[in-house]
């Protein structure tokens, strides 16, 4: 005859991953390689603004971009022939990247002659959320079209991102998203992180955002 | 799909914690996921019969508690809780102000589970 017994457990899930991760950011630290990770919904717009971003930064940091895709190469394709180092991972179905696919994506890179590094992560507002990747700086972006209530269906991304771009601004007047419904819905899900509004179609307000990456990435350094 | 490989975790953890007791048959696990997961119980324990099939934990039930969303007030510090629908809408109930700043709600964890 054998007891039923109540055995405590208290242990994160997914800690194995965020174990990976946090040696993947200290290795990155070794080599001053500065890691940013953009996530949004598909289509707002994380390949555009990584090119803009690369072409506004590029006196400025050595850069290369890792690409995370489930099944395709367009995107790393684009950033290639804007000239820029880049690396594809493919997912093979799974719908975010974990840090041992970002580790895979590094160990593709010649580290030394990077400092500033962008990691596009799959097309998705939730499933990449729950998994760090190593990245110093979590990038999330919205596009005007998807509209101002995304923070009511989507808190957890925007409770953990660094930093907001909410692209798109040229076409505002077609849409009726509230920018300050949405500012006020941010700032109760996380009151510190900055919001940019931009187009990376016209390139407006891209140059405040590459300031303030810049400086973010500049307090990291020696 | 990003039930996935949280189960994935949730067996992982179990079993170790299993091995480690000597226990014969794990029954049941208490998981606590914060009030802003996404995570669906049914996809969890429907991942998790498939996974734990031939272990010490096929068969386990997955109870899940959900945690309510926690809020600091701004103008007078006071912390109450609200439900995942009233992100928006919640009210300090000292002081009526809708400024407020969301404390966690994101962590999951296995707390517990019971075994023979
Ligand atoms: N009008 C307008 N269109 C934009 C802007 N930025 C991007 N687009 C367009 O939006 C579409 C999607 O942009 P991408 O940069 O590929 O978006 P993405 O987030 O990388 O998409 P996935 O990788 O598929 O998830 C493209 O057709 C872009 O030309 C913008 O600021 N304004
Ligand atoms: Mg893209
Ligand atoms: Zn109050």
């Amino acid at each position: 005859m054998s007891d039923i017994t109540l055995i405590n457990i208290k242990e994160e899930i997914l800690s194995e991953n965020r174990e990976l991760a946090a040696r993947l950011r200290s290795d990155l630290d070794e080599k001053s390689v500065f890691l940013v990770n953009f996530m949004s919904s598909p289509g707002s717009g994380k390949t555009s603004l990584i090119v803009r971003t690369l072409e506004h930064l590029k006196d400025q940091f050595q850069m290369a971009v890792i690409e995370g895709d489930v099944d395709s190469a367009v995107d790393a394709e684009r950033v290639a022939g804007e000239g820029f180092p880049a690396v594809q991972i493919k997912t093979g179905g799974s719908c975010h990247l974990t840090a041992a696919m970002v580790e895979k994506g590094l160990d593709a890179l010649t580290l030394e002659e990077i400092d500033l590094l962008f990691l596009e992560n799959i097309g998705n507002l939730i499933c990449p959320v729950g998994s760090d990747t190593g990245a110093h700086l979590n990038v999330a972006l919205l596009s005007i079209p998807e509209g101002d209530d995304k923070p009511l269906k989507y808190p957890k991304i925007f409770q953990t991102a660094d930093a907001f771009v909410v692209n798109k601004t040229d076409v505002a007047d077609f849409f009726d998203f509230d920018e300050d419904a949405f500012r006020r819905r941010v700032g109760r899900l996380n009151p510190e992180a900055p919001i940019f509004g931009l187009s990376c179609k016209t390139g407006d307000g891209v140059a405040p955002w590459c300031s303030w990456l810049s400086d973010r990435v500049g307090a990291k350094r020696p | 799909m990003h039930e996935l490989p949280v189960t994935k975790s949730i067996l992982q953890i179990v079993l170790r914690h299993a091995e480690a007791q000597g226990v014969e048959k794990v029954h049941a696990i208490d998981l606590s996921i914060g009030a802003l997961s996404d995570l669906e119980a049914e996809w969890l324990q429907s991942y998790f019969d498939h996974l734990s099939k031939d272990t010490l934990a096929e068969g386990a039930e997955l109870r899940v508690h959900r945690s309510a969303l926690t809020f600091k007030c701004e103008p007078c510090a006071r912390e109450y809780t609200a439900k995942r629908e009233e992100l928006d809408t919640a009210t300090c109930p000292g002081c009526g102000s809708r400024d407020a700043a969301l404390m966690g709600g994101t962590a999951y964890t296995v707390e517990s589970m019971e075994a023979e």
